[in-house]
């Protein structure tokens, strides 16, 4: 395997602009020369393939495997029995024991792989300050989208509803103005579209674009459903505006007539920030969900930001404290075996390991909430859906890898143009800006951390997975630098700190065909005794999402248990 | 061999040596005074400095025995360089060094030197082919001459029209072009191998001096020669702001980033209306809270008060509290507030302050910049104004500074209907101050505030400009200010920086 030089790895993920701009990216590396400390992060993916990828029951395991062959699983400490076993500690887990607990179900324990509960909605704490390390912003929920709501008012975030069952968020989670800006020309603008320098040609067809898509959000069914909706289990079921799920969004915008560069850059930057994908890529009816979904009652504007300087770790901790003793981190669930469903009441065994003690553990429960992402289900569930085999081979769920880095700063950058805003990004850049860790806490002067993502968003990757794990921690902040200083020629000077975390399959890929395939659909229903519920059910992995299935995932498990109950 | 160069070209070449030397000098000596003050001194110690140079000059050009034209060119150029770039050097250094005099006096005196330098080699140069009797008077009188000229001009058409930076750098650029110049006109003393090289050199000098013309606007504002508009005594730049203290008319001024603050001349009348409105609407204020104010000015008013026990101010930059405590002309005018025992400083920004639990205060006197940005906008804010009222009890006063209700009426109107929004009774007031023009405030309180009653307990020879009837004038507004109903500043809309912004921008 090659290892990735750093000027390719510059090149290839940001294009030769970042490289121009650097221009000392052959020397020794900023962090040797401006001594910035920093280090590498990434998710579990050891502990992961330790035990998982051959059990007992993948006895069709090729050969060739071998290299990544399991540890046997060695020999149960000690058994427990609880009714419910959530498997998973992202939002949709967490969401699922937030709903049980609320509704007067005590009876079940969450178990996390990783140390840190919140999946990609986890945030990090450093030198005073907090800041995400992935999700950081929800956009006021519509009133149908009733769990969300009732969550934040727990919360303290919503202060009420309206009349007409808007929710009223309080001032101080509100994204605080200056909420974004872009840096186009050497300078920065307000906003996320460079309109300094486009032309009436550009401007009109943005125009035209939102124009579009306020009349999306206003359509509704019979029944009164949105077409787009927030989560999409809400989204009417027409099937005339799930055929946009055919096309991707540039072909979509193709037949439109909508063929100024600076409206597609704009667009593709919504794709690549809220999907991981580019506009060539993304499904149509993805595409224009991000915006449909967050205009109400014809209102150009987009429904407010609510943001926290941990980003959604804010929601994670909130769950976090209020479950407190029901969520165990660092504990791998390694099996799955469930019974016949015919059995009543049902029952399963669940084998765990404990990554701190080092010892294996055995769970028998009635029910499991299988909370985890669709890709590890078939290393974990004995006897996973045989039969839809063909179905996902031919759509798969797709996953899209993300760089974070945290970067920290003794005091601001030089700052051409309009002021630091929550979100800044750079008109072309590959990356997807950053948003400022002490912005919604208005410190507006001296250190702060700048929160940095990058999707691998391309079509055909220059490199492997392993090539990608193999970059060293260096380089990595070699290349956060190359894309800062585009705007910030300062930059380096200032950096103090760098973590760099690295996501593999972080977030699933709405890609065209899959939002309504049937893989998908059937990935949502239960497999004899165990319930799904992670974000990706959704395709989109948006936190809107992960509460509703966490929620409706929950509400199976409870009426399990009442149709139990009522059948004795 | 030179006899063939026409006589009145030399002569040319002096005069034109001869302005640009007096240009140098009277830049120096104009630049010491805008920015040290105190210009019977600065030019004093200039021309002393320039004089004494120049005979330091001529008496150094004895030690210069071989190749004289090549020498006059070079020390030309340097000339060139120097004095071209002396003005621009000088200004953007100023608000960063501390041994700005030295710098100033040192540049003086080298191009004191090289002045003095030029005249005597050039009548060498020129006395083995001309009448040495002739040749004195006439470089003479051209040199005279060419003083008078740079005199007259200088005041009445450079220092207008172009202003210290473009003065500075056009006499060095012409001063180059005449080293260029000189290379022909003396090329038959010239050795053949270095003519290339001083031509370069020349081109070079020039190119530079071209680039900071470009550049001149830029190097100006940084200087902020044009803005203020008065005699800097004093600039700094804290990590927060730039400050700057300026002088004219009889007192002194100081600017925050660029915008006015207060003037020495009028300010009494800005903070006796921002303070005593708050003051006596209570019988025994004791604990008083200043926000922003760093000035000191607004505590000193506060301190008039005998009842005043505790006053705690809460300013973003330490740089501006503690000019206010060792600034003389500042510490004079604020009578020392900010040393008073009684008084505590917190160097926080006031949106962070503002969380910590503290003990209700009596009085709150706001005195933050105009909401020119959004990092000064959020103090504005119904969520600030908010979290300001766990800072009260029920019959606290609170008097805010909110912009002028006449050039700024939805940024002022806006600040009186944000305060209502999070719960305040208001009643608007306003006063004239003659460096501002119509000023707004708030007065704002938990409970309403009956206005007609207020009677001032300070003796009235410790005010100036408040006595009981313009006490209550204060709060009756004339015919040209309605009042308005804007939008809410909220933090998530930043509306009063934005309103600000479009109706401040188009005053100026």
């Amino acid at each position: 395997m090659a290892s990735i030089n750093r000027r390719d790895l510059i090149s290839a993920l940001l294009g030769a602009a970042a490289l121009r701009v650097t221009g000392c990216s052959t020397g020794d590396p900023a962090t040797q020369r401006l001594k910035i400390e920093g280090e590498l992060f990434s998710p579990d993916f050891e502990t992961g393939h330790r035990f998982r990828a051959s059990t007992a029951f993948r006895k069709s395991s090729v050969a060739g495997q071998a290299s990544r062959a399991a540890e046997p699983i060695g020999a149960i400490d000690e058994w427990k029995e609880i009714p419910v076993v959530i498997v998973g500690g992202g939002i949709a887990g967490l969401s699922a024991a937030w709903h049980l607990k609320r509704s007067g179900f005590e009876q079940f324990q969450l178990l996390e792989l990783e140390d840190h509960l919140g999946g990609t909605s986890r945030s990090g704490e450093n030198h005073g300050f907090q800041f995400p390390w992935g999700a950081h912003y929800i956009t006021t929920p519509m009133p149908e989208n009733t769990h969300l709501i009732a969550l934040l008012q727990e919360m303290g975030v919503v202060e009420g509803l309206t009349s007409d069952g808007k929710p009223v968020v309080a001032e101080e989670y509100l994204c605080r103005e200056p909420e974004e800006r872009v840096f186009a020309d050497d300078h920065w603008q307000e906003g996320l579209f460079p309109v300094a320098g486009s032309t009436q040609e550009d401007l009109d067809q943005l125009a035209g674009f939102h124009q579009r898509m306020l009349e999306y959000s206003l359509m509704r069914d019979e029944q009164g459903k949105r077409f787009f909706a927030l989560p999409i289990a809400l989204s009417s079921e027409d099937t005339q505006s799930r055929k946009l799920d055919q096309i991707s969004m540039l072909q979509w915008m193709e037949q439109q007539g909508w063929t100024s560069s600076k409206l597609r850059w704009y667009v593709d930057y919504a794709c690549r920030d809220d999907y991981g994908l580019t506009i060539d890529r993304t499904s149509a009816w993805a595409g224009i969900l991000y915006y449909a979904s967050r205009l109400q009652n014809g209102v150009q504007a987009s429904q407010d930001v609510i943001t926290w300087p941990s980003g959604n770790g804010h929601i994670v901790k909130h769950l976090q404290a209020s479950l407190k003793e029901k969520l165990q981190p660092g504990m791998m669930v390694a099996r799955i075996s469930p019974t016949e469903q015919s059995e009543r009441p049902a029952s399963c065994e669940l084998v765990v390991y404990d990554k701190v003690q080092k010892r294996f553990l055995g769970y028998r429960c009635n029910r499991v909430i299988f909370a985890a992402p669709q890709f590890v289900a078939k290393h974990v569930i004995e006897g996973f859906r045989p039969e839809r085999s063909t179905a996902a081979q031919d759509l798969p769920f797709q996953y899209g890898w993300w760089l974070v880095a945290n970067v920290h700063l003794s005091s601001r950058p030089s700052d051409p143009g309009f002021p630091m805003s929550w979100d800044n990004i750079i008109f072309e850049s590959k990356s997807l800006g950053y948003v400022v860790a002490t912005h919604q806490l208005g410190i507006d002067h001296g250190p702060t951390v700048l929160t940095w993502y990058y999707p691998f968003a391309d079509a055909n990757p220059s490199f492997t997975r392993e090539q990608l794990l193999s970059v060293p921690w260096s380089d990595w902040v070699e290349m956060v630098l190359s894309d800062l200083e585009i705007a910030h020629r300062d930059i380096r000077s200032l950096v103090t700190r760098v973590d760099v975390m690295r996501w593999g399959h972080a977030m699933v890929q709405p890609y065209t065909n899959f939002l309504w395939s049937e893989t998908k659909r059937l990935a949502a229903m239960p497999d004899r005794n165990i319930h799904f519920a992670n974000t990706d059910l959704s395709g989109i992995a948006l936190l809107e999402e992960a509460v509703h299935h966490g929620v409706r995932a929950a509400n199976e498990v409870l009426d399990s248990f009442h149709d139990h109950k009522t059948a004795g | 061999m030179l006899n063939r160069v026409p006589l009145f070209l030399l002569y040319l070449n002096v005069l034109v040596i001869a302005i640009c030397g007096l240009i140098y000098e009277l830049l120096a000596g104009t630049l010491a005074s805008y920015v040290l003050g105190d210009s019977v001194t600065q030019f004093s110690l200039v021309i002393g400095t320039y004089l004494s140079a120049m005979g330091v000059g001529a008496w150094l050009s004895r030690y210069i025995e071989q190749q004289l034209a090549r020498a006059f060119i070079e020390i030309e150029l340097a000339l060139a360089f120097l004095g071209g770039i002396s003005a621009p050097l000088l200004f953007v250094v100023f608000p960063w060094v501390d041994w700005f005099r030295p710098l100033l006096l040192g540049t003086v005196f080298s191009v004191g030197v090289f002045v003095g330098l030029e005249l005597p080699l050039l009548m060498r140069i020129l006395k083995e082919h001309l009448d040495f009797s002739d040749l004195v008077s006439r470089v003479l009188a051209f040199d005279y001459v060419g003083a008078l000229i740079a005199s007259i001009l200088f005041p009445l058409v450079f220092i207008p029209y172009l202003g210290l930076v473009r003065t500075s750098l056009i006499f060095g650029i012409l001063n180059a072009c005449v080293g260029l110049w000189s290379t022909f006109l003396l090329r038959p003393l010239l050795s053949q191998k270095h003519v290339p090289g001083l031509r370069w050199r020349s081109l070079i000098v020039i190119g530079i001096l071209i680039l900071g013309l470009f550049r001149a606007d830029q190097l100006t504002l940084i200087a902020e020669e044009s803005t203020l508009g008065g005699k800097v005594i004093h600039t700094m730049r804290s990590p927060y702001q730039r400050i700057a203290i300026t002088r004219k008319k009889g007192g002194f001024q100081l600017f925050i980033n660029g915008n006015l603050q207060f003037n020495s001349v009028d300010e009494y009348r800005y903070h006796e209306a921002l303070v005593h409105p708050a003051m006596v609407g209570l019988r025994v204020p004791k604990r008083v809270l200043v926000m922003g104010g760093g000035d000191g000015l607004a505590v000193r008013e506060i301190l008039k008060y005998p009842s005043v026990q505790e006053v705690l101010l809460v300013d973003l930059d330490p740089a501006m509290t503690e000019l206010s405590k060792s600034f003389p002309p500042l510490v004079e005018l604020n009578r020392s507030a900010l040393l008073d025992p009684r008084v505590s400083i917190v160097n926080q920004d006031a949106f962070l302050w503002i969380n910590h639990a503290v003990e209700p205060f009596d009085c709150v006197v706001i005195d933050f910049p105009d909401p020119s940005s959004f990092s000064i906008g959020k103090l504005y804010t119904s969520h600030f104004f908010r979290k300001l009222k766990a800072k009260l009890h029920e019959d606290s006063l609170v008097s805010i500074q909110s912009t002028s209700p006449l050039v700024a009426p939805k940024s002022y109107w806006c600040v009186i209907r944000t305060l209502e929004s999070a719960g305040f009774s208001v009643r608007p007031y306003h006063a004239t101050v003659p460096s501002f023009g119509i000023w707004g405030y708030a007065l704002a309180s938990l409970s309403k505030t009956d206005v007609d009653r207020f009677i001032l307990p300070i003796a009235a020879s410790d005010l100036r400009f408040l006595n009981d009837e313009s006490l209550r004038d204060l709060f009756v507004f004339p015919q040209d200010i309605q009042e308005l109903t804007p939008e809410i500043n909220r933090l998530d809309n930043q509306a009063l920086v934005r309103y600000y912004d479009e109706e401040w921008h188009g005053f100026d």
